[in-house]
C-alpha cells in the first residue's frame, strides 16, 4: 500500500500525449516522403532540397528534441507500465481472457518493441548518415539524402522489414489513436464515433503511405 | 447431461491452490451454473468432503455476489451475463469446464473461489457519494435534471461491483468500476458539488489498491453483467484532468 510518486491516470497521460505528438509527426514524416514518388531527377532536387530546408530551420530543430523526448518517454514509460501492470495482474490455469479484446489491443508493448528496433535501423540509415556520414552532394549542393534512400533499399529482405514494421506501427496506431484520445478524456459517443473512425483511417493511410515507399523504390530502381 | 469439472480448490488466502477434477453425470441442461455448483456440493457434504465455496447471493443478475473464471472467461461464455444467469445449456454433454476464482493482485482468494473484493468498498469508501445531511426526503424536482442526464447517470450507477472488469483484464485494472461511479455522479447536480475532490480521493484509492493501469482492451465492457460502457473511463480521465488542473 505505498504511495505512488504519480498515479496510474497521469501516467497514461503522459502515454498518451506523447502518443499523440508522435502521431502528428507521421503525418508531417510522410507528407515529406511523399517528394519520393516523384520523377527520379525532381524526387532528387525536391527531397535534398526539403531535407536542407529542415535541417536549417530553428524551430524544426525545436520540435526534434520534443520528438526524441516523445520517442524515449513513450518508450520507458511504457516499458514502467507493462512491468507495474504484469506484476498486477491476475494470472489463470486456463485463460480464454483473448476472446474478449482485439489481440493487437493487448500487445502494444511487443508492437511497440517491433517498432523500437526498426527505428534504431531507421535512424542509422538516415539519421545518421544524414548528420554524420559522408554524404554524395547533389547539382544543387546540397547533401544527396536521396541517393541514400534508393541504396538503402537495394535488398528485399530489407524492404520486407521496413514493411513489416510498417504493419506494427499499424496495428500499434490502430489501437493507439483512439486509445489516446480515451485517455485524454474524450467520452462524448458522438465524438469518440468520429474519432475511431478517423483513427482507423489514419492508421491505414500511414501504414501504406510508408510501406509503399521501399516498395516503390525496390520495384523501380532494382 | 455429463460435465468434468476441474475446480480450484484452496484452503485458506495462504494456502497454495490447484485444480481438482470432479465429474458430475446427472446435470440438466436447464440448471444454472450455481445449482449445478449446488448439486456438487450436496456431493461433497454427502461424501464428507468440504464443499466448494464461492459467493452467491440473489441468484438474478443483480447483486454482484456471484462471479467465477469459466473456461478462462469472467462469468462464462456468454457476453454481459453473471454467473448465476449462466445455464448448463451453454454447455454439451462431454464438455470440461475450468472454473477459478477472479483473480487480481488487489482481489486475494480466501477460499476455493471466493475472493476478497474489499478493495471496491474503499474505493467507493473515498469519495462515491454525496455528503448531505440526512433528513425528510426532500421534494424530488426541487432540482431539475433532464431526462436523457437521469437515464445517462442510471446507465453508470448500474454497476453492480461484481469484478469482472478487473478479472477478465489483462492488467487486473479498476478502471470501469471506479469511473462508472465518479461519472454517476457528476452527471448530477447533487454529485458536481464534489466531482473534483472525487476524482482524486477514488483515482488514489484504486492506485493505493494495487490495481493496474487501464490500456483499453475493452475486455471489461464485453464481460460487465450490466455492460457499463468504456466511456465512462473516458468520463473518469477527463474528470482526473480537469481536477488536477484546477485544484
Amino acid at each position: 500500500m505505498k504511495k505512488e510518486l504519480i498515479s496510474t491516470l497521469s501516467r497514461k497521460y503522459l502515454m498518451a500525449l506523447t502518443g499523440l505528438f508522435l502521431c502528428f509527426f507521421l503525418v508531417i514524416h510522410l507528407l515529406g516522403n511523399f517528394q519520393l514518388f516523384l520523377p527520379p531527377d525532381q524526387a532528387r532536387e525536391s527531397f535534398n532540397g526539403y531535407s536542407k530546408l529542415l535541417s536549417g530551420n530553428i524551430f524544426i530543430k525545436a520540435i526534434s528534441y520534443i520528438l526524441y523526448a516523445s520517442i524515449i518517454i513513450h518508450s520507458l514509460d511504457a516499458l514502467l507500465i507493462t512491468l507495474f501492470n504484469r506484476k498486477k495482474a491476475g494470472k489463470y490455469e486456463y485463460d480464454k481472457r483473448g476472446a474478449a479484446s482485439k489481440w493487437y489491443s493487448r500487445n502494444m508493448g511487443i508492437l511497440g518493441t517491433i517498432i523500437l528496433v526498426f527505428l534504431i535501423f531507421h535512424f542509422k540509415d538516415f539519421w545518421y548518415q544524414y548528420k554524420f556520414g559522408a554524404l554524395p552532394v547533389d547539382a544543387a549542393g546540397n547533401k544527396d539524402l536521396y541517393e541514400i534512400v534508393i541504396r538503402a533499399y537495394a535488398d528485399l529482405w530489407y524492404v520486407l522489414f521496413y514493411v513489416l514494421a510498417m504493419f506494427a506501427l499499424g496495428y500499434h496506431l490502430l489501437h493507439g489513436f483512439y486509445s489516446a484520445a480515451r485517455t485524454v478524456g474524450l467520452y462524448h459517443p458522438k465524438y469518440v464515433n468520429l474519432v475511431r473512425v478517423f483513427g482507423t483511417w489514419y492508421s491505414y493511410i500511414i501504414t501504406f503511405g510508408f510501406a509503399a515507399i521501399p516498395l516503390y523504390i525496390y520495384f523501380t530502381h532494382y | 447431461m455429463k460435465v468434468f469439472l476441474k475446480i480450484w480448490r484452496q484452503k485458506d488466502a495462504k494456502a497454495e491452490g490447484k485444480l481438482v477434477d470432479y465429474e458430475m453425470d446427472d446435470v440438466i441442461p436447464h440448471m444454472s451454473f450455481l445449482e449445478m455448483m449446488d448439486t456438487l456440493n450436496e456431493k461433497l457434504i454427502v461424501q464428507g468432503e468440504h464443499p466448494v465455496e464461492f459467493d452467491h447471493d440473489c441468484r438474478e443478475g443483480i447483486c454482484g455476489q456471484c462471479g467465477v473464471m469459466i473456461n478462462g472467461r469472467a462469468h462464462g461464455p456468454l457476453k454481459n451475463t453473471t454467473t448465476c444467469q449462466l445455464h448448463m445449456r451453454s454447455f454439451k454433454d462431454g464438455d470440461t469446464i475450468y472454473i477459478e476464482p477472479f483473480r487480481a493482485e488487489a482481489f486475494p482468494v480466501k477460499r476455493d473461489l471466493k475472493v476478497d473484493r474489499s478493495a471496491f468498498d474503499r474505493i467507493i469508501g473515498a469519495g462515491g457519494f454525496v455528503s448531505v445531511n440526512t433528513g425528510q426526503a426532500p421534494e424530488a424536482n426541487s432540482i431539475p435534471v433532464t431526462h436523457e442526464m437521469a437515464e445517462s447517470a442510471f446507465d453508470s450507477a448500474a454497476c453492480i461491483g461484481c469484478g469482472a472488469c478487473v478479472a477478465t483484464c489483462k492488467n487486473s485494472s479498476a478502471a470501469l468500476f471506479t469511473s462508472a461511479k465518479i461519472s454517476h455522479l457528476v452527471k448530477l447536480p447533487q454529485g458536481k458539488l464534489e466531482a473534483r475532490k472525487r476524482a482524486l480521493t477514488m483515482v488514489a484509492q484504486m492506485d493505493r489498491e494495487n490495481f493496474g493501469h487501464c490500456s483499453n482492451t475493452e475486455a471489461c465492457e464485453v464481460e460487465c453483467p450490466q455492460h457499463i460502457s468504456v466511456l465512462n473511463i473516458a468520463r473518469m480521465n477527463w474528470e482526473f484532468a480537469k481536477a488536477k488542473v484546477l485544484k
